[in-house]
Formats: structure tokens, C-alpha cells, sequence
């Protein structure tokens, strides 16, 4: 590891002034930076330790019906809310089936969205990765590539965003507090990631010295809340990755879907919001046919970028899943395999 | 629970489910294992190793990381002292070709190049990292079908590559039913939680190594021959292994280049590996692509077995994984025929990895036996007992003994396998989860290597056992202290029991399930001398109420000597000892294998597991469900520590099945997934139901204690049984392991 500058601001404006430096990187609860700079994928000369910073760490409904989010605020703090889990069911599921119940105790719901994509070839100092290294080629094109991206890429990378988090927070239209150097702004987070295209060293649309502070649910986000899952298939039960998963809420109205939102996660560099297949719900009646049309219009435009043709077709079956089972209604209690294709189905719903 | 089904016997210490003695030291943190050593002085080692997977070192930039604070010493071929030995010379069947920074000659990725020595472990790592290395790359082979096939000498240890009894082609010429299929496994690495990790001590041409292994023995004597010292001079200590399945049964490359490090600097040095160097210099288990043909007549019985591996070592030395033994010894079959051949591969030389060979062979055997079964319209069971090899059907010795129709019928009662259909795709669970049910026979051979031991009592009614036994988490601490109390007479509380020390008596190598066997029978017979001593001064002594016992003869039972035809009359060690005036008595054992016994006996553990497995039907996601494993291994010296061995096994069954891999990029020939994150072995949540049953053995002729091993034979057996399972619930039988999600869903309907 490189030797580097350990700042510990007391303010947020203290530590986006700090960050502003280039070469500095901001500090939270570490469970992806500190791998990454141990194993020399990342080298910050400056890291902002943000860890401590007051205000960050509140879960909190707003007068106008939002929800907010400190950006310090633990995955596994934020999943046992029993206020945020009721109203935002699909979230806590999310976070419930990510990473393990010691890293879940760690990481930070700010950091959640900025971790790093897992492409091996990313990790690997001696591959070739463009993001690690514009213009110096993708050695996962063309290599171990059967979890990679199957929507969005480029030539230039081929890797997935790996949160599960950030999927049903797309789905809810969820928006980022920003504090900067030039001030306060929001950012939708479907704008939040950035595709690759021919710069995937550009992440997201944060600009240096700015920090996260928040998410925010706005108002009428839970109005999705009795017909809401997270569903996430994976090569083991519990602490992997997904090879793809989606969030699905539905509003329903005498029978019908009056408003659907979906989102896949797994299958591009972003979490996927699938608008389209929105479109295709809202309106409709919640059967098989209908999920499955939604589903292939979430795919829409899907390509392999190598030896994974197989999620797009598993993509499309887990969002049709994940509408099937939130058209069944929110289980009362989050199964104990939280996200799991093999949770058992209850059947009853607490909700509607 | 397990422990019903053993008898237990009273004052006897073998048979009782005992915890682990060490078990409180391992939950507070407080047992000692190698890297927490920090003697005075210590410096911290680093390895800089190769990114690429064939070629040269072109260059490495020393100055670099010699400008790095805190770095005080960085070795390469430059500057590396001479050995005493040359670590490319093969000089025995268990000697291995090592990398220690000889030439820059790049064999695999992962391999040591350059060792960076500093004040502290982050000087050391980015010292190495500042060593930047540049290669002059050659293309790689690292895919098993790649051109060179070629027959080895010998696989495993010193086995025929290929073996026939009768004629395989023939009885597969008259067979009724046929089936022929292939089978791919897949690198895989040892993974144990302790990383190789070594700290050296020297003083002089004396060192002292704190360093987790299998074989203190051959440690010392490879460190022995590697640096030009007499193996008095060496000591390592050993008491805990984090895991060791094979990758710490011989000392490995970076084990000895930390003492190497040592020595150079002269302050003692600490390496450990980090997991990601764990993929290379410290062995794997390698790949293996096999192909089974079986034939049967009309009502079952297999006519031949036909068993071909193709396997990989390393480009530059020997290990063939040994996957054929398995169909020599378990099912009847007039004609027999394997063969192994291979291909020489940019990687590591693989190893020795828990049960190496039967765990690799019996996925496949017991898949193709299922395949076998569908093709007849058998129940996998039925054709698995209409095929019962009565004697070894390759030898034609009989079998030591072979309670494997009672581990069948035990597990399959417990399972409640009676009344499976037939048919694939037949049951679904409340959810709409397809279910399967698929079993599969575990076997194991009975090994026995040789070991010494040396007993002690002492005039307080105490005694000491000391054996330079290896507790890599089976409970050697336990069930060798067990074995040691019962020889000698005494409580397991009055017994010090000293193992893990390679100043101790040699207890061979724990490896093989072979232990408990080999230690244990070195215990025992080391027990019975200091009491034969102990009985001789007694009997001898017209003081003592066992005098003229001679002919009856005596029994040692809680610290004192009892006249075997009458027990009323007997005395205490301390009484016999005070009065002899000594301070203590001494006896030496030695435990090895049979030769007469092994002439005439096929000697080998059984079982049967049945696994229950659950299926999306459209997202192809598995789970193994329930597991029973029912497994006869003669004696069982403690039961809750067997069960745990049976248990973690299994696991690793689940674990070859579904999960386990190392996905290699065939362009570099680098392991893409060196972590644990990564590189998936199950995790609670994918073991919701296992158990496994104690099956009563008696074995008269294994071993003087009747005991065959259970560290390796839970694999065999389980990973083909849920591979079964897949099929059963799904239709779609997989040859590629581990079970992919994409290969269930490639051939279904789009729902």
C-alpha cells in the first residue's frame, strides 16, 4: 500500500474542501476502499476520512412525505428501521441479501453506492482495464466474462455495477444529496452511475471534493409498499454477488397495476431502471403474460459481451419473478433468505 | 444424535463423545497459531510473485524497492545465498519441485520471484510492489485439451497409471444396457482460513519455525536438506493448523523462503501469505475430464467398468491426481479397466488435496452408476446393491471388513428414500420448487503410514504421551489423548498429552485419514509398554499385592494395576513407582501398517449419502436441502469429533457439487478469482440439513485399534449424490461441476 495523507474533517465542508485535492478519496466505513488499496487497484495520495462526520447518520421522513437518508447511515442500521423496511420493503430486502452480516454492520449506505464494480480483471493490477487505466484495454473482453454486462457496455468495459441496494432505489426513483465545492445539488440516482462508453473510468457524475450526504425517497415512494420485492439470484445463498436480480413494486388499483417500477441489477454498469417495461405494466392485469412482456421489454437491446447470453434470458425470468411476487403482495415478515429465488413463498400478504 | 450408536465402555476414554481439550483455547483467541508469534526483532516478509504464467523475469527494479522506507533486505536470484540443496532435485516420491528464487525462470502465475524484508508488513508489500516486475512472456497452456498427451509413470504416489481386470471391452461388447459419458472437474484450491505463514528464528545454523504443518517430520527434513543443517538443529512448532487438507502436508516453497529470509537478514521474519498467493506456489487440486462407460446384462449387473481420466500436472514437475482408484475397490464388475493420461499445464504442480483422487473419481463414478440406473429403469439404490462388491472385485481379496450394506440401509431408513420415483421432475415442494433425491456410495481407502510415540508415568499417578501429532482442526488433541489415556490406564485428566512440536517422537503425516490410525496406534503401543514396564516391577516385587499376578496377568485401569482374575487386588502406580523409587517410567511405541494384513485384506471405509435438493424451475437456482450420510469406518475413537468430520465432508461435497472453482483465464493462465469473496465454498445458509450416521464396524485386521479414518471420505459419495439430486429434480443431467445455473436453463422452454 502507498503512503498517504489520513485527514479526519470535522465538518462537511471541511471534508469537501479536503477532497477537493486531487488524488483524494473519501473515507466511510472502507469494506471496498481498503481492499482496493491493498490489493493497489486504487492508490489515493489523500484519504478524507468521513466516518465520524455529524449529520450523516439519520433516517428520517421529511414533512413533504420524503424519506431521507444519511449517507452515513449502516446497511444493516437502515434494513432493521422497522419504519424504512415497512415502507420500503424491496430496500430492505436488498440489503439484506448484499455482502455479509459483518460487512452489512460496516458499510455505509453512502458507500454502498460508490463501490466499485467486482470484473476481476478491475482487481487485477497486472490486466488490462480501462477503467483502472484509460486506454489501456479490456481483458474481460474476450475473458472470464460469464457474469459481466449484458446491458449498456461498450468496447471499452464490459462490467456490472454490483450493488443490490441501488436497484430498488432506482426503481423508487430515489434522488442524491450532494454537497460540493460549488454548493448543494440532487441528483436522480438513475443519473447517478455513469455507462461506460469510451471513458468507464468515470464512474459516476460526481466531480472531485464531492460528497454524498444523503438519499432521498420522495413522497409517494411508499405508496408501492404492499406490492414490493427485491429477488437475486447468486451462485451461493448467501454472500455473493448476483448474477442478476431485479426490484419490482406495483401499485395496484381494483385488480389492475396502476403503477409499476422496475429495475434489474447484475446486468449493467448502472442499476438498470427498466422504464419501458413500466410502461408495458402500468394499466395492465398482474398475470404470467403480462410479466413476461414486461420483462422482455426490460431487455430490450440486450446483447452478450461474451460467454453470458444466458442472463438475458435469466434476466428476463427474475423480473418476470420479481413482478409475480410482488403482485402476491409484500410478505409480512422478510423471508430468512432475504432475495432468495428459494425463499419460501408465504403467500400472505401484510399489505393491501 | 450420533453418539447413540456407540457403545460406550466403562473407564474408557475411546468412545466417549469428548469436546475438543483444545476447544476453549481456539473460542477466547488464545491458541497460539504461527502468525501470532512476534519474537524480538521480527521483521515482516513479503513476496513479490510472477503476474505472468510462463517465461522469464526480464527485470525488477531492486533499487526502487530498497529506496522504500523500512525495507531492509530485498532477495532475488541476484543475491538469494546458496542452498545446500538443489530445490529442482527429485530425491524421493514425496519430493516436489519448489521455486526458490533459483533463476528467473517464470513456471506459473503466482509464483515467488523476489522477497522484500521490512520493519513493517506495509513497507514490505509496497516494497515488493515496487519491484515492478517486466517479463519475457511465452504463450500458456492451462486447458486440459491441449496438445502433448501423454501417459504418466505413475499417478498419485507411486500408482499404475492404468489397470485392468478381465476385459472391459468385451463386457462392454455384450452388455444389454450401456452408457458412456464424460465428466469435467475443475481446478480447485485448498483454501484452508490459516494462509501459509512461517516465522523464522535462526541462531547460528540452529532456526527455530513457528509454521502450520501436516508433516512436521518431512519439514525438517526438507529444511534440513534446503539449508545444510543437521534436522537436530531444527525446531518447529506446529500446535494449530487453521486447515491444512493437503496444501500443508510437505513444507512449501514460501514457507521455506521465509526462513531463507531469515537467515539473510539475520532477525528472525515472519511471512504469511496473502489468500490471493495462496493460488499458486501451495497446490491445487487439479482438473480432470473423465470418461465412464459401464454395460450391464438384463437384470442389472454390471458386466465392465470402464474408467478413463484425463488430468494435468505442471509443466515442470509431477502429481497426477490418482481419480481411477475409486472404481478399482467398489463395485462388482467381472472386467475392470483405467487408465489415466495427462497434459502438462503453465500452472503450479497440484497436490494432494482432501481426498485426493476419490473425490474427483467418485463425482463421476457416482454419476455415471445414476446414469446407469435411469438407463435401466432401476432405482439407484437397488442397482447400486445388485452390484455389491462381496470381495475387492479388481484384487479379489476380501474386504477387512465392509459394513456398506448397513451405512445404505441406515442412511436410506433415516433419508426415507424408499418409495422415490423413478422419474425426473416428479416432485415439487409447497413453493413449486422442483425437488430431486440422488444418493451416492463414499468410500475411502484404510491408510496406515508409520509414526512413534513415547509414554510416561509418572511417581505422582500422572503420565505424559507425546507424539509429534498434527491438529489440524479434526481433534488430534482429543482423540490421540483418548487413545493415549486408554493405553495407559489413566483418566483423560491425568494424561499431559504433548503433540505439535517436531522435538516430540515423529508421528508421521497427518494426511491419508490415516492419523488417528498411525499416531493412534503408535499411542497404544507405547501405553502398554510403560504399563508392561510399570506391571513387571510390580509383579516382580513380593511387596506388592499383584506379585506373582504373572499368569493371570494385570489390567491398567484409572491409575493402578489390577490382578485380572481378581480385581479386589491391586495397587496404584504411585505406590508401585514410590516404591521402586523412581521418579517416572518410560515407555516407546511405534505404529505402522500391517504388511501381512495388507497382503490379504482390501482394506477401505464405506458409506452412503442421500441428498435432497431443491431447484427453481425457471431460474435454475440450487439448493442442497437435506444431506444424510451413513458411513462405517471401524472403531470410532470419539464420536462428536467423527460426526464433525463426517459433517465438514459432506460440505465440502456440497462445495465440489455446486460451488467450488477456480475460473482460470486460458489466455494467461491466471486464477481470476484468488479470493474468498469470489472463489464461493458454502456458507451456512447452503447447508440448511446435514446429519450423518454412525454405522457400527467391527475391522479386526486394519490396525491394532480398528480404526480406518474419516477425515476425507464424507466428499466421496455426497458431491455425486447431489449431482444426482440435480437430475432427479430437473431432467437435465450436468457433466460439468460445479453445477452452473446456465447449464439447467440452456435447455428448458422459455416459460
Amino acid at each position: 500500500m502507498n503512503r498517504f495523507d489520513y485527514i479526519r474533517p470535522a465538518t462537511v465542508a471541511e471534508a469537501v474542501t479536503a477532497a477537493s485535492v486531487p488524488g483524494s478519496a473519501f473515507l466511510a466505513a472502507g469494506t471496498n476502499l481498503l481492499d482496493l488499496m491493498k490489493g493497489g487497484v486504487v492508490r489515493p495520495e489523500r484519504l478524507v476520512d468521513v466516518s465520524r462526520l455529524p449529520g450523516l447518520d439519520a433516517v428520517e421522513a421529511l414533512p413533504d412525505g420524503a424519506f431521507r437518508i444519511g449517507a452515513r447511515v449502516r446497511n444493516a442500521e437502515l434494513a432493521h428501521d422497522r419504519d424504512f423496511a415497512r415502507r420500503f420493503p424491496a430496500v430492505a430486502e436488498a440489503l439484506l441479501s448484499g455482502a455479509s452480516a459483518q460487512l452489512r454492520n460496516a458499510a455505509t449506505a453512502g458507500g454502498n453506492l460508490l463501490q466499485r464494480t467486482r470484473c476481476a480483471y478491475f482487481y487485477d493490477p497486472a490486466s488490462a482495464c480501462n477503467k483502472r487505466e484509460p486506454g489501456a484495454g479490456c481483458d474481460a473482453l474476450g475473458g472470464e466474462n460469464r457474469l459481466h454486462a449484458v446491458l449498456g457496455w461498450s468496447e471499452s468495459c464490459i462490467a456490472t455495477h454490483p450493488s443490490d441496494f441501488c436497484v430498488p432505489l432506482a426503481a423508487l426513483g430515489a434522488v442524491v444529496e450532494i454537497e460540493g465545492p460549488g454548493g448543494r445539488r440532487e441528483v436522480p440516482l438513475e443519473e447517478f452511475h455513469l455507462l461506460p462508453g469510451s471513458t468507464p473510468e468515470r464512474e459516476s457524475v460526481l466531480s472531485p471534493g464531492e460528497l454524498v450526504v444523503a438519499l432521498r425517497l420522495p413522497a409517494g415512494a411508499d405508496a408501492f409498499a404492499a406490492h414490493s420485492r427485491y429477488v437475486k439470484l447468486r451462485e451461493r445463498t448467501s454472500y455473493a454477488f448476483a448474477v442478476v436480480s431485479a426490484a419490482a413494486m406495483l401499485r395496484m388499483e381494483g385488480g389492475t397495476i396502476a403503477e409499476a417500477r422496475l429495475a434489474l441489477g447484475g446486468v449493467a454498469l448502472k442499476p438498470w431502471r427498466a422504464r419501458e417495461a413500466e410502461a408495458v405494466l402500468a394499466g395492465a392485469r398482474p398475470d404470467a403474460a403480462t410479466f413476461r412482456r414486461a420483462a422482455e421489454a426490460a431487455l430490450e437491446g440486450a446483447h452478450p459481451s461474451g460467454e453470458n447470453g444466458f442472463k438475458i434470458e435469466l434476466a428476463r425470468r427474475i423480473a418476470a419473478r420479481a413482478l409475480a411476487l410482488a403482485a402476491a403482495g409484500t410478505p409480512e415478515r422478510i423471508p430468512a433468505l432475504p432475495a432468495s429465488p428459494l425463499a419460501p413463498v408465504t403467500g400472505v400478504a401484510l399489505h393491501g | 444424535m450420533a453418539e447413540t450408536a456407540i457403545q460406550l465402555r466403562h473407564g474408557s476414554s475411546i468412545g466417549q463423545p469428548l469436546t475438543r481439550r483444545d476447544g476453549p483455547l481456539k473460542v477466547t483467541g488464545a491458541a497460539t497459531y504461527a502468525a501470532d508469534n512476534n519474537p524480538p526483532g521480527l521483521l515482516h516478509a513479503a513476496l513479490a510473485v510472477s503476474t505472468v504464467a510462463r517465461g522469464r523475469v526480464a527485470s525488477l527494479d531492486v533499487a526502487a524497492a530498497r529506496a522504500h522506507p523500512g525495507v531492509a533486505e530485498v532477495i532475488t536470484p541476484a543475491n538469494r545465498p546458496p542452498l545446500a540443496a538443489d530445490p529442482d532435485e527429485k530425491t524421493g516420491p514425496f519430493s516436489f519441485r519448489q521455486e526458490l528464487l533459483q533463476n528467473d525462470t517464470v513456471r506459473y502465475a503466482g509464483q515467488p520471484i523476489a522477497i522484500v524484508v521490512a520493519e513493517t508488513l506495509e513497507a514490505a508489500t509496497e516494497g515488493a510492489r515496487l519491484l515492478a516486475p517486466r517479463y519475457e512472456a511465452e504463450p500458456v497452456l492451462a486447458e486440459l485439451d491441449g496438445p502433448d498427451v501423454f501417459t504418466p509413470a505413475a499417478i498419485g504416489v507411486g500408482n499404475a497409471p492404468n489397470m485392468q481386470h478381465g476385459d472391459a471391452e468385451a463386457g462392454l461388447a455384450a452388455a444389454e444396457s450401456s452408457i458412456a459419458a464424460t465428466y469435467d472437474t475443475p481446478a480447485q484450491y485448498h483454501n484452508a482460513m490459516e494462509p501459509h505463514a512461517v516465522v523464522a528464528a535462526w541462531d547460528g545454523d540452529r532456526v527455530t519455525v513457528d509454521t502450520p504443518s501436516q508433516g512436521l517430520a518431512f519439514a525438517v527434513m526438507r529444511i534440513a536438506g534446503i539449508f545444510g543443517i543437521p534436522p537436530e538443529n531444527i525446531h518447529v512448532r506446529s500446535p494449530f493448523l487453521g486447515g491444512g487438507f493437503g496444501s500443508k502436508g510437505l513444507i512449501s516453497g514460501p514457507q521455506l523462503l521465509g526462513i531463507l529470509a531469515a537467515r539473510m537478514v539475520g532477525r528472525p521474519v515472519k511471512l504469511v501469505l496473502p489468500r490471493a498467493q495462496m493460488y499458486g506456489p501451495v497446490g491445487h487440486r487439479a482438473p480432470t475430464r473423465q470418461t465412464l462407460r459401464l454395460g450391464t446384462d438384463s437384470k442389472g449387473a454390471l458386466t465392465a467398468i470402464s474408467h478413463h481420466v484425463r488430468t494435468a500436472s505442471s509443466r515442470y514437475d509431477d502429481f497426477f491426481e490418482p481419480a481411477v482408484g475409486v472404481t478399482h475397490s467398489l463395485y462388482a464388475a467381472p472386467a475392470i479397466e483405467t487408465t489415466t493420461d495427462a497434459v502438462r499445464l503453465d500452472t503450479g504442480t497440484p497436490t494432494f488435496m482432501r481426498a485426493p483422487g476419490e473425490a474427483s473419481g467418485s463425482i463421476a463414478l457416482e454419476s455415471a452408476m445414476d446414469e446407469m440406473a435411469v438407463a435401466l429403469g432401476m432405482d439407484p439404490l437397488e442397482f447400486r446393491l445388485r452390484n455389491y462388491a462381496e470381495v475387492d472385485p479388481a484384487s479379489g481379496k476380501p474386504f477387512s471388513s465392509k459394513a456398506l450394506r448397513e451405512c445404505y440401509a441406515q442412511g436410506a431408513a433415516r433419508f426415507g428414500w424408499a418409495g422415490r420415483p423413478i422419474a425426473p421432475r416428479s416432485m415439487r415442494d409447497e413453493n413449486g420448487l422442483l425437488v430431486g433425491w440422488g444418493m451416492g456410495t463414499a468410500t475411502f481407502p484404510a491408510l496406515m503410514f508409520a509414526a512413534q510415540a513415547r509414554a510416561v508415568l509418572r511417581r505422582d499417578g500422572s503420565g505424559v504421551a507425546e507424539t509429534g501429532a498434527h491438529d489440524m482442526g479434526q481433534g488430534a488433541w482429543t482423540a490421540l489423548a483418548q487413545i493415549a489415556a486408554d493405553s495407559m490406564g489413566l483418566d483423560i485428566d491425568r494424561i499431559e498429552f504433548r503433540a505439535g512440536d517436531s522435538r516430540l517422537p515423529d508421528a508421521g503425516i497427518a494426511g491419508g485419514s490415516a492419523h488417528t490410525a498411525t499416531a493412534g496406534a503408535a499411542l497404544r503401543s507405547a501405553g502398554e509398554e510403560v504399563v508392561a514396564k510399570l506391571a513387571e516391577l510390580a509383579m516382580s516385587d513380593e511387596r506388592s499385592p499383584l506379585f506373582g499376578a504373572g499368569n493371570a496377568g494385570v489390567v491398567a485401569r484409572n491409575g493402578r494395576l489390577l490382578r485380572r482374575d481378581d480385581e479386589a487386588r491391586g495397587e496404584s502406580y504411585e505406590s508401585i513407582l514410590a516404591r521402586a523409587g523412581l521418579e517416572e517410567i518410560e515407555g516407546k511405541g511405534r505404529g505402522a501398517a500391517d504388511p501381512a494384513a495388507q497382503e490379504h485384506y482390501s482394506m477401505h471405509a464405506h458409506g452412503a449419502v442421500f441428498a435432497e435438493v431443491k431447484v427453481d424451475p425457471e431460474l435454475g437456482q440450487v439448493r442442497a436441502t437435506r444431506l444424510v450420510g451413513a458411513f462405517a469406518a471401524g472403531t470410532v475413537i470419539n464420536p462428536r469429533l467423527v460426526n464433525s468430520q463426517y459433517l465438514g465432508g459432506m460440505i465440502w461435497g456440497v462445495s465440489f457439487a455446486l460451488h467450488e472453482a477456480a475460473v482460470v483465464d486460458p489466455r494467461s493462465g491466471r486464477v481470476m478469482n484468488a479470493n474468498l469473496a469470489e472463489y464461493h465454498v458454502p456458507v451456512n445458509a447452503d447447508v440448511p440439513s446435514i446429519e450423518a450416521i454412525l454405522v457400527e464396524e467391527h475391522d479386526p485386521h486394519v490396525n491394532a485399534l480398528g480404526v480406518k479414518g474419516v477425515g476425507e471420505i464424507g466428499i466421496t459419495g455426497t458431491a455425486g449424490a447431489i449431482a444426482n439430486a440435480v437430475w432427479h429434480a430437473t431432467g437435465v443431467r450436468v457433466r460439468q461441476f460445479p453445477v452452473a445455473i446456465e447449464a439447467l436453463i440452456a435447455d428448458w422452454p422459455q416459460s
